[in-house]
């Protein structure tokens, strides 16, 4: 997983409510067997007229001239600004993946869906929590064209005139995501206590493990 | 925390017996004895070992099978069999990270093949105690076990492939109690469909639920499996049900149970697996089951439900502004008026299969109310898809499966198929749908479809009489 510091880049508005996992990533795109390949796909329903699937590219597609990600102001945003309840719906962890592959890095909202939010974490897509009226505040700015710095170590949202807000994060979660650590190598740094763990527990229920069936 | 002298639940007993401890960012490691592994949320897991040259932790404590995308028919032909080529994709990878990591898979031309949450159970691989997960929130299923078995998304699915180990803080406690007799013709479906009906679809989330009562304990080991199967529609990502002679003696005998001196001393353990007397729960509710009619949903989630002798409600009625909107969008979709009753809705679909309502005594119950009647005219098709290849067998030493066919149902071969769509078994746009599966989403049985969630003997006679019927009287 890829750390994260500080980050400045073009913010592109999305101005919606509730913005569910599905709308960000559509369900014919799970069938998939890989981890990536999914930024082409991102908001599919929004960005193409036509309905797409697994391996289509952008030539293909019927591209939505006016939805903002396609507007030439917006081309190469990493930074997404976004309503109340984004992310929403089913838990799949394909809308972080598509986010990230798009090149979103951070997602900058009043409120997010709690599965979606933990996924964030688990693949190194820094999602930002500020008030209704600061991030409104912003979505008048990027409608002028907006870069904006994500700083993580100081937990400031630092925009370019002067303006600046402060935001919360759990200490456990920013330090997850300043160091870089992928969850699994973080449970790894504990294997004595899994191990001694796992010992005692064969012990105490030797019969559910190296099960082989009878028969 | 526990007081010194506090009893424990159920839920507390298995936690305490699986919590490795504290990592350094203060989250808690809770080791899993099990995990069950299919081919649509375990590619991107492996791939993620693969890439990171991690090994699977322990490699014995888990078990695969295909069945999310596998066709139901022309089974013999194998992977030949399979037309969708992202599907088949899906399941040669299942097959190639299987063999490369030295994983049990039951595969597409085994008969142990099936819904994981039939085959582990049925294998013995489910035992009462265990800490088990698997990358489909119907894992709940195996809590009828005494197991704190729980779905989990991709990343927890390597996780857990890496150190045997979940990330995760402890969830609180809430009592279902269900009291008296269930009616004849009423089953474990209809009672989790009414309790889903009073919590609503978010009514236990952030609870592992434990079902009680003597209610419980009259049910076999697969009604609990029905009910627990569904504890996820309630919000709750695991439902439990203690042990007693009922678990005890379905585990016996099967191939991945322990016997000898090592069954001696899991049973020892095993009958310990109860909540104590003191035990405190955060939150409870009172079930009278004799008041539970067969349940049939009217909408487009699992909590708008309504017994078989019910309308189908004003959206008007309800209260709340929010619930009032979501019904009135439902109806839409549905196609159905307020005051419509029930049994008026007229049906074009039947689906008999799912981890839900797929075991052998799902089957009898479908079967009994059919024997030598025939599908109604306005029936374009009802399935039979039962949950594993041991359960087809089954069925057919039986002469089940020969009523089925006999009535005009489709006898198919084992996997997940309509429940979700994946394959080619579809409900078409506009079509309503008796499904014996858990979730009644838009779409989710197919475009367009309409689907209504219901039990099998529910489901079977409706498919006779093309319209949904009340078993009680049938
Ligand atoms: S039968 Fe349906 S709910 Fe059960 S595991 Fe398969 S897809 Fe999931």
């Amino acid at each position: 997983m890829q750390a994260f510091d500080t980050h400045t880049g073009l913010a592109v508005p999305l101005d919606r409510v509730n913005v569910d996992t599905d709308q960000i990533i559509p369900k014919q795109y799970l069938k998939s067997i890989k981890r990536t390949g999914f930024g082409d796909y991102l908001f599919d329903a929004w960005r193409f007229h036509d309905q797409g699937d697994i391996g289509m590219t952008r030539n293909e597609r019927q591209i939505n001239h006016r939805f903002a990600l396609n507007l030439p102001a917006y081309q190469g945003a990493s930074v997404l600004l976004a309503r109340d309840n984004f992310g929403c719906g089913s838990s799949r962890e394909h809308a972080v993946w598509a986010l990230l592959e798009y090149g979103i890095r951070v997602v900058l909202a009043p409120s997010f869906a709690d599965i979606f939010y933990g996924n964030c974490f688990k693949n190194g897509l820094l999602p930002v929590v500020l008030g209704e009226a600061e991030i409104d505040t912003l979505f008048g700015l990027a409608a002028e064209g907006l870069n904006l710095t994500v700083d993580l170590p100081n937990q400031q949202v630092v925009v370019k005139d002067g303006h600046s807000f402060g935001f919360e994060i759990a200490a456990g979660l920013k330090e997850k995501m300043l160091s870089g650590m992928d969850d699994i190598a973080l449970s790894l740094q504990h294997r004595e206590l899994i191990t001694t763990f796992e010992n005692k527990h064969r012990t105490a229920q030797p019969w559910l493990f190296d099960r082989q069936p009878q028969q | 925390m526990e007081m010194a002298n506090q009893g424990m639940t159920l839920y507390d007993k298995i936690w305490a017996a699986h919590e490795v401890g504290e990592r350094v960012d203060g989250n808690n490691l809770l080791y899993i004895d099990l995990q069950l592994l299919h081919e649509v949320t375990s590619p991107q897991a492996f791939e993620g070992l693969q890439l990171n040259k991690r090994p699977l932790w322990r490699v014995d404590a888990n078990l695969a099978t295909p069945d999310h995308n596998v066709p139901t028919q022309d089974r013999e032909k194998g992977l030949d069999g399979i037309t969708d080529l992202i599907a088949l994709e899906q399941v040669v990878t299942l097959d190639e990270n299987c063999r490369d990591f030295g994983v049990r898979q039951f595969d597409i031309l085994d008969q142990r093949q099936g819904i994981v949450h039939v085959v582990g159970p049925e294998q013995g691989a489910t035992l009462p105690g265990m800490t088990i997960v698997c990358g489909d929130s119907h894992t709940s299923t195996h809590g009828a076990f005494a197991a704190l078995a729980q779905g989990v998304g991709t990343s927890e699915v390597e996780h857990v492939m890496a150190t045997q180990c979940l990330v995760q803080n402890k969830a609180k406690n809430f009592a279902v109690m269900v009291h008296g007799a269930l009616a004849d013709g009423v089953s474990a479906k209809d009672l989790i469909l009414a309790i889903i009906g009073k919590l609503g679809t978010a009514g236990a989330t952030g609870y592992t639920i434990e079902y009680m009562g003597e209610t419980i304990r009259n049910l076999s080991m697969e009604g609990r499996m029905t009910l627990c199967n569904m504890s996820i529609e309630a919000g709750a990502r695991a439902g439990l049900v203690a042990v007693d002679e009922v678990t005890l003696e379905y585990v016996a005998g099967r191939p991945f149970s322990p016997t000898g001196v090592l069954w001696d001393q899991a049973e020892a353990y095993w009958r310990t697996l109860k909540s104590d007397a003191d035990a405190h729960f955060d939150s409870r509710l009172e079930i009278d089951a004799a008041g539970i009619v067969p349940q049939v949903t009217w909408g487009t989630s699992p909590e708008m439900v309504t017994g078989v002798d019910g309308v189908v409600p004003d959206p008007d009625d309800f209260a709340d502004s929010v619930q009032r909107e979501s019904a009135g969008h439902a109806l839409k979709y549905m196609d159905l008026e307020p005051g419509t009753a029930i049994t008026d809705i007229q049906l074009d679909r039947i689906f008999i299969g799912s981890c839900t309502n797929a075991r052998i005594e799902d089957l009898r119950a479908a079967a009994g109310v059919i024997k030598g009647k025939t599908l109604a005219p306005n029936i374009k098709e009802a399935l039979v898809v039962p949950g594993s290849g041991l359960v087809k067998a089954q069925a057919e030493e039986e002469g089940l499966a020969k009523i089925f066919v006999d009535a005009g149902f489709q006898w198919r071969a084992a996997g997940c198929s309509m429940c979700l769509g994946m394959n080619p078994d579809r409900v078409g746009p506009g079509e309503h749908c008796a499904s014996t599966s858990n979730r009644n989403f838009e779409g989710r049985q197919g475009h367009g479809g309409r689907t209504h969630l219901v039990s099998p003997a529910t489901a079977a006679a409706s498919a006779i009489a093309g319209h949904f019927v009340d078993v009680r009287g049938w």
